[in-house]
């Protein structure tokens, strides 16, 4: 039996009294293009942040590759690092630099890689996004929010990870960009073969996105699945947030 | 009941004290570590000092040259009820150079820099750019903070030392133009009192200040939380306790200097 590329066991973080993540356990096999879905602030992000080593948490083991990462630091966590790319929500690019500074930043800083060749490695994979030369000079700022989530994805490709985290990929665009982002998506996971997690409310991008989904709830993973099971799940939570319901098992906490 | 409620209150905040005291220990710890750890971002070191230094000799030169000017003419009126005008020159040389060309100049920037460190900072923090520094394995305090804590400290010495000259030069104007001092005479008494050591200190005192801002900038803005309101409450706080720090550091930096 092969290897997780990523396995968490029992990962459990709380910022003070709130229990965000309560024993999450999650196996994702190399190749795998797995969506996490759930409410907002039912731990997706933080699960992903703990996978990075941005948040460490309290309890419970994340391996990859069979290797322990949760106390990783230094050189070592610099090194582990490097097989990921991460497309954050908000683009999250630098504003200070031009777009193919953003793409080409692992290269330069992370790896060493003069700064002539990381620009043409960053034109390169601006055009497997779709963005042509002319948009390499321009700062982030002068680009829509669908051109900044390619730049974003240009970014987390740009240094051929093996392992791709993509946050709310969809989140604030229109439905036609949405579509065109999640098309990239799937083919850049296709094409590079890289293991991709998603985290993501937009169930029409998860379906497109993945093989695999889970649902998060209440920091616990209540059901995980091939994607093409989603709809006969049995499972009375995921029934009712895919169905965008606000009648079910899930209560939001709203005060009347 | 109410003396228990007092006690619990006083406690909260020592505690509180406590806790942002060993988390900013801990965050200069690791800044000034990676100022002795390759990689050096010289590049970065430059352009920090062209925004802190270079960027600030307007408002500090100014400043400087106003407060000279009125030092001049407060020291005139008052040493004249004691016949004592003569010593215009020597006093202000020396308030210049011993204390108000380092502190109106490390209050100046800790307004200007200070502010537009936390600010840059704290939004980089809440739109997750310091996260993607981390995911692109780039150690954000080594990336922020330590080009901006070299460049502040090796800047403000640079911009006190014009201060100084300029604060000088404000005296020099308005005790020749408007209370008829020899202008020769007035530099060769200027020269001929000021020493090394009240120099030197003026310019040790602003390689602290410098740190302090750099430091407090970086720390406020690494902290801030929640969206636009956390960015302004970090900047506000930047410059609060960096001036705060700055004239607590004055007074004990005087005492090392010049009392013992």
């Amino acid at each position: 039996m092969s290897v997780p590329k990523i396995e968490l066991k029992g990962v459990k973080k709380r910022f003070g009294p709130k229990v965000v993540l309560d024993g999450i356990d999650l196996s994702i096999n190399a190749g795998d293009s797995l969506v996490i879905i759930g409410g907002s602030g039912s731990g997706k992000s933080v699960t992903i942040k703990c996978v990075l080593g941005i948040i460490r948490p309290d309890a419970g083991t994340i391996t990859v590759d069979g290797e322990e990462v949760t106390h990783l630091h230094g050189s070592k966590r610099d090194e582990y690092l490097r097989k990921f790319g991460m497309l954050f929500q908000g683009g999250a690019l630098f504003d200070s630099l031009p777009v193919w500074e953003n793409v080409a930043f692992g290269l330069i800083q992370g790896r060493g890689v003069d700064r002539k060749h990381a620009r043409e490695i960053a034109i390169e994979k601006l055009a497997k996004v779709g963005l042509g030369p002319e948009v390499a000079s321009l700062s982030p700022a002068e680009l829509s929010g669908g051109m900044q989530k390619r730049v974003g994805l240009a970014r987390a490709i740009a240094a051929d990870p093996q392992i791709i985290f993509f946050d709310e990929p969809t989140t604030g665009l229109d439905p036609i960009m949405a579509d065109v982002i999640n098309d990239l998506i799937a083919s850049t996971v296709r094409n590079l073969g890289v293991t991709a997690l998603s985290i993501t409310h937009d169930l029409v991008s998860a379906r497109k996105i993945s093989n695999r989904i889970a649902m998060i709830y209440k920091g616990k993973i209540i059901w995980d699945g091939a994607t093409k099971d989603i709809d006969h799940s049995g499972n009375p939570y995921v029934d009712q947030f895919i169905h965008g319901s606000a009648q079910g098992p899930i209560q939001m906490e709203v005060r009347r | 009941m109410n003396k228990m409620n007092i006690f619990a209150t006083v406690g909260r905040v020592f505690l509180a004290f406590l806790a942002v005291t060993g988390r900013l220990a801990v965050f200069m710890g690791e800044a000034l570590s990676h100022c002795v750890r390759p990689p050096i971002f010289w590049g970065l070191i430059l352009q920090q000092m062209l925004r802190i230094g270079y960027f600030s000799l307007p408002v500090v030169g100014l400043t400087a040259f106003f407060t000279g000017a009125v030092l001049c003419l407060q020291i005139y009126v008052g040493g004249n009820r004691y016949g004592a005008e003569s010593f215009v020159p020597q006093i202000v040389v020396l308030g210049i150079t011993r204390e108000l060309g380092p502190v109106i100049a490390g209050l100046m920037v800790a307004g200007r820099v200070a502010a537009a460190i936390a600010a840059e900072i704290g939004t980089m923090r809440v739109t997750e750019q310091i996260d993607a520094l981390t995911t692109l394995s780039t150690n954000p305090v080594k990336y922020l903070v330590t080009p901006r804590l070299i460049a502040a400290v090796i800047s403000m010495p640079i911009l006190v030392a014009i201060a100084d000259s300029i604060g000088v030069f404000g005296g020099y104007i308005v005790a020749t133009n408007s209370l008829n001092f020899n202008g020769a005479v007035y530099l060769k008494n200027t020269a001929n009192f000021v020493t090394n050591e009240d120099v030197v200190s003026g310019l040790t005192k602003a390689a602290v200040f410098g740190f302090i801002i750099a430091l407090m900038g970086c720390y406020n803005g690494f902290n801030s939380k929640g969206g636009a309101q956390g960015v302004g409450a970090a900047t506000t706080n930047a410059v609060v306790s960096a001036s705060i720090l700055i004239l607590a550091a004055n007074y004990v930096l005087t005492s090392v200097f010049f009392t013992h």
